[in-house]
């Protein structure tokens, strides 16, 4: 089975400060990975060196074999990208949004049309699709934010707190789709701060001061550290973990 | 009761964002308001602070009318929006300083009140800092730290740990519930369900209405139904099946199935439908929880 994001020791220097320190990671296809973290630990800089948008210091990696050095315009083609502050424009419907990351990934007009009308009927988004973005409630603006994330068929996609400030029956419906995206192969690579979304990752990371402290499996973690639940097994991963 | 609100209404054009809400908070409580995006938890959160006028209703903060004689109301209530409203070129103490001023704190007082800010909110260490540069976490705590300048009897906050960290959240819970201690009356919204049920009383508002009110446990006691786990991994083939099971609905919950079923739906029936879509039978009953009440209220 091939990594579709494989990386080692990446580091990432900002001046003095060390935001992302030798981080060691791979992800398998069609895996939902959660990579979890203290607000400021070092998640979103880890996110934008796998996306391309962000050179590392040191270190090497691949995301869908690509190198994340020297290949970056190339993974910055093939993956997906979604977040909390997904940049849609308020003052355009959804599907003028769509139409317009279509052209920016150059998706030939027809081939656009028919993937955005496969995406509104998978995502059921036909009763918002044609309203301004600015007008609709957050639930179906991360929708149609992740429509747009997904209209050149990348085999992974990043998440960046994708359900921040989204209520629990949006989040469950959002959930819903991710496992259907998943379930067909497409890898889900996820920052969330709701642990019960992080129990719906097959495995998941921690990380702290820019450092994975630790890696595996939800239900492994809660047990090995003998917590009730994973929002426990956090905050007894961050507060007991001693820097040596 | 130190807020007291009656039919509050608040429409913008047709849309009416708050329905007739009624509303008690008593000193020394922390009161949490959940609901879906849109619901009207912050147009009613501005209307008390006096930050709209609603058209419709009364309501009253430490005896005020918050129409008519809100500047009485001003040192009393503290208010944190939803969305981030300090000055990010500005350092932790020099924000704080600003809402002192704003405030008519004076300088001695401000020395005084600052480190005790300092104490509870751990901001100390980071007075010199750029707003802008504090992580999700610490902003939110120096928002909150702005809103205690005054030392308000009656705390506002919109949405205080979106965004924030389980750790952080925690945090920013236990300094709730020190402020609880000192008598301060607290309103607070969350989409977190697990500091809903942190509340001495909680409302889930629709609509601009209110669907439930009570403690957590009363509201969970609104749930009508049955919870069952299956401790396995919800693989595609696995919730194909669990799907056709009749008479329940499955649900992918991390890394097991749940199963929801009407009130008299017994854990033998759901035993024998697992057997018959050639599932594993060592289900078992769960106590539904404050999400599960608010998915069922919401969805009906």
């Amino acid at each position: 089975m091939g990594h579709v994001v494989s990386i080692d020791n990446l580091t990432k220097d900002f001046g003095k400060f060390r935001a992302v320190d030798h981080v060691t990671l791979d992800i398998e296809q069609g895996e939902i990975f959660g990579f979890l973290g203290a607000n400021g630990a070092g998640k979103t800089t880890t996110i934008r060196m796998l996306c391309g948008l962000l050179l590392p210091t040191s270190g090497t990696g691949t995301v869908n074999g690509f190198d994340i050095r020297k290949e970056n315009e190339a993974i910055k083609r093939s993956i997906g990208y979604m977040s909390q502050k997904f940049s849609l424009y308020t003052d355009m419907t959804g599907r003028e949004n769509l139409v317009f990351y279509g052209s920016v990934y150059r998706l030939g007009r027809s081939a656009l049309k028919d993937r955005i009308a496969e995406l509104e009927a998978h995502l059921k988004l036909s009763r918002f699709i044609d309203r301004l973005t600015g007008s609709i409630p957050v639930g179906w603006r991360q929708r149609i934010a992740l429509a747009a994330a997904l209209l050149h068929r990348p085999r992974i996609l990043f998440l960046d707190e994708p359900t921040a400030g989204v209520d629990p029956v949006f989040r469950r419906r959002f959930w819903d789709i991710l496992y259907g995206l998943a379930d067909e192969g497409t890898t889900l690579f996820v920052t969330t701060h709701y642990m019960d979304e992080a129990e719906y990752c097959r495995r998941i990371s921690v990380m702290h001061d820019g450092r994975i402290i630790e890696i595996g499996e939800p239900q492994a973690l809660i047990r090995k550290y003998n917590q009730t639940d994973l929002q426990e097994t956090f905050i007894h991963l961050i507060t007991h973990f001693d820097r040596t | 009761m130190i807020v007291e609100v009656r039919g509050l209404s608040k429409s913008y054009g047709p849309i009416k964002a708050v329905d007739s809400m009624d509303l008690d908070l008593d000193a020394g409580e922390i009161l949490a308001i959940a609901g879906p995006d849109g619901a009207g938890k912050t147009s009613l959160f501005r209307s008390l602070a006096g930050l709209v006028e609603f058209e419709d209703g009364e309501a009253k903060i430490a005896g005020y009318d918050v129409s008519s004689t809100f500047d009485r109301i001003k040192p009393t209530l503290g208010y944190m929006p939803q969305s981030f409203s300090l000055y990010p070129d500005l350092s932790v103490e020099e924000n704080l300083r600003f809402y002192a001023s704003l405030f008519g704190l004076k300088k001695s007082e401000f020395a005084v009140k600052k480190d005790r800010l300092y104490e509870f909110s751990g901001l100390g260490r980071f007075a010199g800092r750029r707003a802008g540069k504090l992580s999700g976490g610490m902003k939110q705590k120096l928002a909150l730290s702005c809103a205690l300048v005054h030392d308000p009897k009656v705390l506002i906050l919109d949405e205080p740990t979106t965004g924030v960290d389980p750790l952080s959240r925690r945090q920013f819970w236990e300094i709730l519930f020190s402020l609880k201690k000192s008598g301060s009356a607290i309103l607070v919204s969350t989409p977190y369900m697990d500091e809903v049920g942190l509340a001495d009383r909680a409302v889930l508002v629709h609509q601009g209405k209110k669907l439930a009110e009570g403690t957590p446990a009363e509201v969970i006691g609104r749930f009508h139904g049955t919870v069952f786990r299956l401790r396995r991994t919800p693989t595609a083939d696995l919730m194909t099946r669990a799907l056709e099971i009749e008479g329940v609905s499955a649900r992918r919950f991390g890394s097991s199935i749940h199963f929801y079923g009407p009130p008299e739906y017994s854990i033998d029936r759901l035993r024998d439908g697992l057997a018959g879509a050639g599932l594993p039978t060592d289900v078992e009953s769960l106590q539904p929880e404050l999400e599960d009440v608010f998915v069922q209220m919401m969805e009906e």
